[in-house]
């Protein structure tokens, strides 16, 4: 048997309060395509910050190609052949292409130089980059090019990507996988994280799993279906979200229209969007970041106002309506951000509930808040989603990326909306609380609700959507009914490839 | 009024020593806030600089010696700044306002026995052959050697931000200190590094006005020049030319006023001395301001 890239022995690290990761011990084999799975929170995070420098373990050892390697920073591990694509871009807006890519390398050549490599490796890989633009205004496929190119251009042995596709269109997709299998022909390794477990078969040949710190097993995952995958990583059997039949309702809400102009330097201009949404029905709608999803959502959560024919809801015009006042109609909405929009990061989770629930829930009276009735709301919604928290008086920030998900969406489904507009219900989520989130959004249209609901996860959006539409450029295209629609279809409506090609060498 | 009395190259003159007190605490604080930090006491840092490098210059006797005093002086109050914001993690603002207060009464304790004396004449360097061109010499290369130390900083600092690493990794600390620190920079050593310049350039102002512009030791003497080299910071967009653009535009009305004052314009005096300061505020409400650093004011610790 040849020597592992990298062999990981009883890696062990503790936290305050919780082992991030114990006694995790597997190898990579070189020209190996290695995925680590787990739910969020089961420690993957912490285990290639280990790998990258980031984090001392408190026990245990790696060994790289047969040597003991202890990284002490990311300089160490970037020397060594160790490079990472980071799950939140590790990107400086204001900066352009060349300029981040420096500060990602280890003697980094001239700029002009850089210029000349990034535009001789985005061609080799069929990433096209211009080094010059401005990072703040490419879109998040480009961006995740940034970031590959500036691993690439270090020669890596071994490859970090954490949940790579989970911004990018299935063509784009395609194409990165492309990539990565070149990279695999020429003999580096990669470890490769994702919740997508189709991915995960399509492209990797190895599998660790983790659970609560501990690797449980190993797959191998060409032969492993989804399911077993996905049983392996939460220890239980898993719920699949059924979609039960549903009457049509009458139209709850009709966009005339609409039209905004963007709220700000980065962000898109909606243009002349028309819709009707009926009671009862999913609307998915598909498209890739930055294509006016985020301005969607605040145009019918009253976050942009429009003119007021713009927007019918339930036959009233809202169009100029404030969110408070909309809520009160009964049409709530819940943004992508957590942290930060849908939810203020240091504050308590009762505190949280009052922020969107006080109108519609009677958390207020007379100007005062209803403390008694607003922890009894926020510990509902904590009982009814499973968000596991020590109690309503914890911080939002306290809470892990798929918890705070489930609070933020369970916040709004108890408070009985007559349309519920939902952006990446489940970006960043495991396997079984994006199953819970699904099928909540399915029982709340069952019961005769609206829900729109944005993603970038399209198997998501077959999975729950009735109709689908696809954002592009701002403007939405006409609803489809989502049986039957094939991914190249879906692809066409997303508006192509997004200039990106196949790569064509012959590595 | 005798307007004729004002000697158009002599008021350009003056005001090139007029805006180097503010131009130096000004650039110190752009390379501070270019690297994140936000800190608000540029005027406690300055006029410590000025009641330090007063005392070492009448001790040493060598306004050389003074100056350096005032740049150690300022770097150290700084680093107390540095110390409880990037390590104790307190907030910026209030802290930098503490600092301010402190500063203007810890000079106070410090200047108590050096009120009503004179400092040493600091004596020009005129640049040879070209101080000699009429009309452009004695405006530009006519001075003490701080003002011409003044604009070698702004050079410096533009091309250290331009074009050297360190000056990529203290922008990159600035716009995105998670993303800098999962790249594996350090970035507390690079805020406090920034910091520490930033309060030795502003001691450097502080000495410029008790050595050169006053020359005295008075209480309160760099009367808001601090506050006026924060607003200069924002204007110039965090861009050093644009910097030296503000302060002598600053400069420039500060001279005016003081010549319209000296011909006996017919406009009552405070008004007059009002102007370099609305002028300031006019220009700031005009501009459109930049794009600050992407993580200003904000508190880094590696574990959020």
């Amino acid at each position: 048997m040849t020597t592992p890239l990298l062999r990981l022995r009883g890696l062990t690290k503790a936290y305050p309060g919780v082992v991030a990761n114990q006694d995790v011990s597997f190898d990579i084999q070189p020209g190996e395509i290695h995925a680590l799975l787990g739910e969020n929170g089961a420690g993957k995070s912490t285990l290639v910050k280990t790998i990258y420098g980031l984090v001392k373990p408190d026990a245990g050892q790696m060994e790289l190609q047969g040597a003991v390697f202890a990284p002490a920073e990311p300089r160490a591990a970037r020397m060594a052949g160790v490079a990472m694509v980071f799950q939140h871009f590790s990107l400086f807006d204001a900066m352009n292409v060349a300029e981040n890519i420096a500060l990602g390398m280890e003697n980094p050549p001239p700029q002009r130089e850089i210029a000349a490599r990034v535009r001789l490796v985005s061609d080799q890989y069929g990433l096209p980059l211009d080094p010059l633009r401005i990072v703040g205004e490419l879109s998040a496929g480009e961006r995740q090019r940034v970031e590959i190119v500036r691993c690439l251009l270090q020669d890596p042995k071994l490859l970090i990507m954490d949940e790579p596709t989970s911004v990018l269109t299935p063509q784009e997709v395609a194409i990165l996988f492309e990539t990565l299998r070149r990279l695999r022909a020429a003999g580096a390794a990669i470890l490769y994280i994702s919740h997508k477990l189709e991915e995960i078969r399509a492209l990797c040949d190895a599998a660790t799993v983790l659970r609560l710190g501990r690797v449980v097993g190993s797959c191998d995952p060409r032969t492993t279906s989804a399911r077993e995958m996905a049983e392996l990583m939460v220890g239980s059997s898993l719920h699949v979200p059924h979609k039960a039949a549903r009457p049509e309702g009458e139209v709850i809400l009709t966009l005339q229209g609409l039209s905004a102009k963007a709220p700000h330097r980065f962000g898109t201009a909606l243009r002349d969007i028309d819709l009707t949404v009926r009671r009862g029905e999913i609307l998915g709608i598909g498209g890739v970041a930055g294509n006016g999803q985020d301005e969607l959502v605040a145009a019918l959560s009253g976050e942009i106002r429009t003119r007021r024919d713009m927007v019918l809801f339930d036959g009233k015009s809202i169009g100029h309506l404030a969110p408070n006042a909309r809520r009160r109609l009964g049409l709530l909405a819940a943004p992508e951000e957590r942290m930060g929009h849908a939810a203020a990061p240091d504050m308590s989770l009762t505190e949280n509930a009052l922020l969107t629930a006080a109108a519609r829930q009677d958390l207020t009276a007379r100007g005062f808040v209803r403390w008694g009735k607003a922890r009894e709301f926020a510990a509902n919604v904590i009982a009814a989603f499973d968000v596991r928290t020590p109690g309503a008086g914890n911080t939002a920030r306290s809470l892990s990326g798929g918890n705070l998900q489930k609070f933020v969406i369970g916040r709004e489904i108890m408070q009985d909306p007559a349309l519920l507009v939902v952006n990446q219900p489940t970006w960043g989520v495991d396997a079984s609380a994006a199953a819970a989130i699904r099928q909540a959004l399915l029982d709340l249209a069952a019961k005769g609700a609206a829900v729109i609901c944005i993603s970038q996860d399209l198997d998501e959006l077959m999975e729950i959507s009735d109709r689908f539409a696809a954002l592009n450029a701002g403007r939405l295209s006409a609803p489809r009914p989502a049986q039957g629609l094939s991914v190249e279809q879906i692809g066409l409506m997303l508006g192509g490839a997004h200039d990106m090609e196949v790569a064509h060498v012959d590595a | 009024m005798d307007l004729s009395a004002i000697n158009p190259i002599l008021l350009l003159a003056s005001l090139m020593v007029a805006a180097t007190p503010i131009l130096l605490a000004a650039i110190g604080e752009l390379v501070v806030e270019r690297a994140g930090v936000l800190n608000l006491g540029v005027e406690g840092m300055m006029i410590t600089g000025a009641v330090c490098g007063f005392i070492v210059t009448i001790n040493a006797g060598s306004p050389l010696l003074g100056f350096a005093g005032a740049a150690i002086g300022g770097a150290l109050l700084a680093l107390v700044f540095g110390v409880l914001t990037q390590v104790l993690l307190s907030n910026q603002v209030a802290t930098g306002l503490a600092l301010t207060l402190f500063g203007l009464g810890f000079a106070a304790l410090l200047g108590q026995g050096y009120i009503g004396i004179k400092a040493p004449v600091i004596p020009k360097w005129p640049v040879p052959v070209l101080s000699d061109i009429p009309v452009i010499g004695p405006i530009l290369f006519n001075h003490d050697p701080v003002v011409y130390l003044g604009i070698a900083i702004i050079a410096g600092v533009w091309a250290f931000l331009r074009y050297s690493r360190a000056g990529l990794i203290l922008r990159a600390v600035g716009e995105n200190h998670d993303a800098a620190h999962a790249l594996g920079y350090h970035v507390i050593r690079v805020r406090l590094l920034a910091i520490m310049f930033g309060g030795a350039c502003a001691g450097l102002g502080g000495a410029y006005l008790s050595l050169v512009r006053v020359p005295q030791w008075t209480e309160g003497l760099t009367a808001g020049a601090g506050w006026i080299a924060l607003a200069i910071v924002v204007f110039a967009s965090w861009r050093p030319w644009r910097l030296l653009l503000g302060a002598y535009l600053f400069g420039g009305v500060t001279v005016l006023q003081l010549n319209l004052q000296a011909a006996g314009m017919a406009i009552p005096v405070a008004y007059l001395s009002m102007a370099p300061y609305l002028a300031t505020i006019l220009v700031l409400v005009m501009m459109r301001a930049g794009r600050a650093p992407g993580s200003l004011a904000q508190s880094f610790h590696a574990s959020r």
